[in-house]
């Protein structure tokens, strides 16, 4: 027993730890980035199918763009006729984004919570249930941040982007995530066994094929539009896709407060419930 | 000074041998109709996934690409695919969701039965051999694939996306195709120490094949270079298949075909996996 | 105990932990000094593992007074665990790390930089004898070596009290033995150990003092020694009959061992004899005229205390 008694590593993090002081949860110790640090760490040998995590949407992007697209021809986004690929890219960052994240934070949580008993074993440290779910959703949004910039590079060596402002769209992914990454570690915390997932993709599922995500919401019959506009993928598919087709329109506002309140709600959720949870 | 009794010993005066039941050694096909019905009865719990993941993902598929992008196909400035385009796309997705679903069955419930139920082994601990236990899987795996799959089709038909008697016969090539794919994953599986591959298994071979392999539009789209790929993969020659069926007018010899290749891959599958099951489960 | 001026570590009063309407712990008081061992004892569903995790500060307690290290544990989470060690009764090992990256990891988790943590994961390896397995998965370990590689993992912080659900469980002698002495030397070094077990030979080896926990309660305290004397006899005699049924013979040998038989106990398949003096029970039993098929003297040992106080129902 020879070395020092812990003192609190300096550097790095004070974003983390802002963002960890400014989340209103209690218990934690502020240092969800070491959680973020063991994932990184259990990816170092696993890096090949971290890094290519981002060619699912560009599989759909080809596949859809280039096989489908010449059966489509040009589609009519919001008055600019654009070519399918085109109209198709935008709306695979925004839904990779969603998928992403919420797989992150419901699968890959769930396994931790209820199988790999991981976070018996965080907790047992400084650490709080405040830690975990900064940590966890932190680390889900540097995951996904980094499929979307692989992914618009794609996008713009296919020559799939039209604008400046589609550098916005980065941002605006990173929003897409983080709020469903919050809402999804929310819904974790009801989850008890893996059945309850099937519930999950009934959601994620038609939002994926129900968003304007693959046809633009005048296709939709009259009647199903206002449903459409409901669902939260919608707005992010709109807001991404405005950016990418630079076409910026006040009411990316809307979509921008849309998913705030929606990944705010879900901090607030997922923080009181995995307080419960963990510390019974 | 006192004596106390044991309450606390009840049971011990009571016997396992009051109901008298031996083992005995069971034929093959008997066999593994003992590890058939082990699966079917856990499948009662948990058929409530399936349904989800079964049937209602390939009608929302349907109900997207069919009946929404459809109607930017049909009227689209190629003119279309020939007949309306959820007519050509049901078929496709009939068979690529019997494959999903053949994987789907094939990896984590397989690698759950050799490590973290350790289902196989309790099999293997009575009169079961390792060919039961996998022929009893199998089997298990090819009901539920033709129970989703007559079930889209059964539903599709009242949509409307299905309009020939001949669809009961795609119904059973995309069982065929899921078997297909499930057996040589089945030993992929048992051969893995841990679920790792298997996302690789999806990302690279399954998500491909879906969006590659003929589901969504005729393989001529895509670049010269790649249709031999798309050509080589068991759902291609089922969405052929499937599709001849579908539409009413099928030529049979090209079907039997595509489903002589299809078998070739159940039967490939099948007797590579008893390697692997082997080599995995008896040592 | 009050003579004791060591520093009380951890003090519970009235400690209660109620889950809906089930009360899992129900008013302990327990007092633990700095350098003791202490044992909580306890059939399945005793309270122990409750009582660890409300040390542990991951379980609230519902009603009564505990204090960590003078600290509160409602309050003062982080600030205790980061003087706690803890070994859990399931292990929690962290499965997609190798054996090394599962300290290097944990030490993070307390704060202590990269650098210190490499250096006491090599130091803990050692201790714990894994040092050849650094660089290994930790799926395909042993038994033995996952339970020292959690108890090496619960050291990383250097912790004042090192809390032990249910350490040796699951092991085979070998491994137990071996755990036994990393304790012993943790121990020696002035490491405050709380545990919970129910094996009576592990608490008789480790524990200074102890407490036997009965649904949700403590049923005596004392240690190992006072404890068998307190509530058993000091020999135990045991005795089978040629018959299938022991409980006829009980009444007979009663009245032969008399006043040596503090108490006889009818178990399906012996008869159990407390007495001060086994072999004179034995010769009392013999003159009595009674022919049992066997005969075995024992001392009394931490077993009978146990069983004697929470009874021989099986509780699941």
């Amino acid at each position: 027993m020879t070395t020092a008694p812990p003192a609190p590593a300096a550097g790095g993090g004070a974003v983390l730890r802002a963002v960890a002081r400014a989340v209103p949860m209690p218990a934690g110790a502020g240092m969800a980035r070491m959680l973020v640090e063991r994932n990184a760490r259990v990816y170092r040998r696993g890096w090949l199918l971290l890094v290519s995590g981002f060619v699912e949407p560009v599989f759909y992007l080809f596949s859809l763009g280039v096989g489908l697209g010449a059966l489509v021809g040009d589609v009519d986004a919001g008055g600019v006729l654009v070519s399918y690929a085109m109209f198709v890219a935008p709306a695979m960052l925004a839904s990779s984004a969603m998928n992403g994240a919420v797989y992150d934070s419901t699968f890959n949580v769930f396994f931790k919570l209820k199988y790999a008993r991981l976070y018996d074993s965080v907790l047992a440290t400084p650490l709080g249930p405040r830690d975990v779910a900064v940590g966890e959703i932190a680390w889900a949004q540097l995951r996904g941040g980094l499929y979307a910039v692989m992914f618009m590079v794609v996008m713009a060596a296919s020559g799939l982007l039209r604008s400046w402002w589609a550098l916005l769209a980065l941002p605006a992914a990173t929003l897409v995530g983080l709020a469903f990454a919050a809402v999804g570690m929310a819904a974790t915390t009801w989850m008890r066994s893996w059945q309850d997932f099937d519930l999950l993709n009934l959601v994620v599922l038609p939002m994926f094929l129900f968003s304007a995500t693959f046809f633009p919401l005048s296709t939709y019959p009259e009647g199903l539009q206002p449903v459409v506009r409901v669902l939260p993928l919608y707005h992010a598919v709109e807001l991404v896709r405005g950016l990418c087709l630079g076409l910026p329109d006040v009411s990316m506002l809307g979509h921008v407060a849309y998913l705030l309140v929606l990944g705010t709600g879900g901090v607030v959720v997922a923080a009181r419930r995995l307080d419960r949870l963990l510390l019974s | 000074m006192t004596t106390t009794g044991t309450a606390g010993t009840a049971g011990a005066g009571t016997t396992v041998r009051t109901v008298r039941a031996g083992g005995t050694v069971p034929g093959r096909a008997a066999g593994a109709g003992r590890a058939l019905e082990f699966w079917a009865r856990t499948y009662r719990r948990t058929w409530r996934g399936s349904v989800v993941s079964g049937v209602l993902s390939p009608l929302l598929y349907l109900g997207s690409l069919g009946f929404g992008l459809g109607t930017l196909v049909d009227t689209g400035a190629s003119g279309g695919v020939g007949v309306p385009y959820v007519l050509f796309v049901a078929p496709g997705v009939l068979a690529a969701n019997a494959m999903q679903a053949g994987v789907g069955e094939a990896t984590w419930p397989v690698m759950g039965a050799i490590k973290w139920q350790r289902q196989y082994h309790a099999m293997l601990a009575t009169p079961l051999a390792v060919v039961d236990v996998l022929l009893g899987h199998l089997t298990f795996i090819v009901l539920r694939l033709l129970a989703v799959s007559v079930v889209f089709g059964v539903v599709g038909a009242l949509l409307g996306a299905f309009t020939s008697w001949w669809t009961v016969g795609a119904v059973l090539v995309a069982t065929l195709c899921g078997a297909a794919y499930a057996a040589p994953v089945m030993a992929f599986a048992a051969a893995q120490e841990n679920d790792q591959g298997f996302a690789y298994l999806f990302r690279f071979v399954l998500v491909p094949t879906f969006l590659f392999a003929g589901t969504f539009y005729p393989v001529d789209q895509l670049p010269a270079a790649i249709r031999p790929v798309a050509w080589v993969t068991p759902l291609w020659h089922a969405t052929q298949a499937c599709r001849d069926l579908a539409l009413g007018s099928p030529d049979l010899a090209a079907v039997g075909a595509h489903c002589a290749y299809l078998a070739l891959w159940v039967a490939v599958g099948v007797v590579a996996a008893r390697v692997v099951y082997r080599r995995r489960l008896v040592r | 105990m009050d003579a004791d001026d060591r520093e009380v570590l951890i003090s519970a009063r009235g400690l209660t932990k109620r889950f809906d309407d089930f009360t899992a712990v129900d008013g302990i008081d327990v007092e633990v000094r700095r350098g003791e061992a202490f044992g909580f004892l306890g059939p399945n569903g005793a309270g122990k593992s409750s009582t660890m995790r409300m040390v542990g500060c991951v379980s609230p307690p519902s009603g009564g007074e505990l204090r960590i290290l003078g600290h509160d544990p409602r309050t003062s989470g982080p600030q205790i665990r980061a003087r706690l060690g803890v070994v859990p009764q399931r292990d929690t090992l962290d499965e997609e790390l190798t054996v090394a990256e599962n300290l290097v990891v944990y030490a993070r988790y307390f704060g202590i930089s990269r650098k210190a943590a490499h250096a006491k994961a090599a130091e803990l390896l050692e201790f714990a004898q894994l040092a050849e397995r650094a660089g290994s998965r930790v799926e395909p370990l042993s038994g033995g070596m996952k339970r020292r590689l959690t108890i090496a993992r619960s050291l990383v912080n250097d912790p004042e009290i090192l809390l032990l659900d249910e350490p040796t469980t699951g092991l085979d002698p070998q491994a137990r033995h071996v755990l036994w002495d990393r304790l012993f030397r943790l121990k020696r070094q002035g490491v405050t150990l709380v545990l919970t077990t129910h094996y009576m030979d592990e608490a008789e080896q480790l524990c200074d003092r102890l407490v036997v926990m009965d649904a949700g309660r403590i049923v005596a305290e004392g240690s190992p020694r006072s404890l068998i004397e307190e509530h058993s006899s000091r020999e135990v005699l045991e005795l089978r009959f040629p018959d299938d049924d022991n409980a006829p013979w009980a009444g007979p040998v009663t009245a032969g061992a008399g006043a040596l038989a503090e108490r006889v106990e009818v178990l399906p398949d012996r008869l159990l004899v407390y007495t001060p003096d086994g072999d004179a029970a034995v010769q009392a039993v013999h003159a009595a005229g009674l022919r049992p098929s066997s005969v075995l003297v024992r001392r009394s040992t931490l077993e009978d205390v146990f069983l004697h106080l929470t009874g021989r129902l099986l509780v699941d």
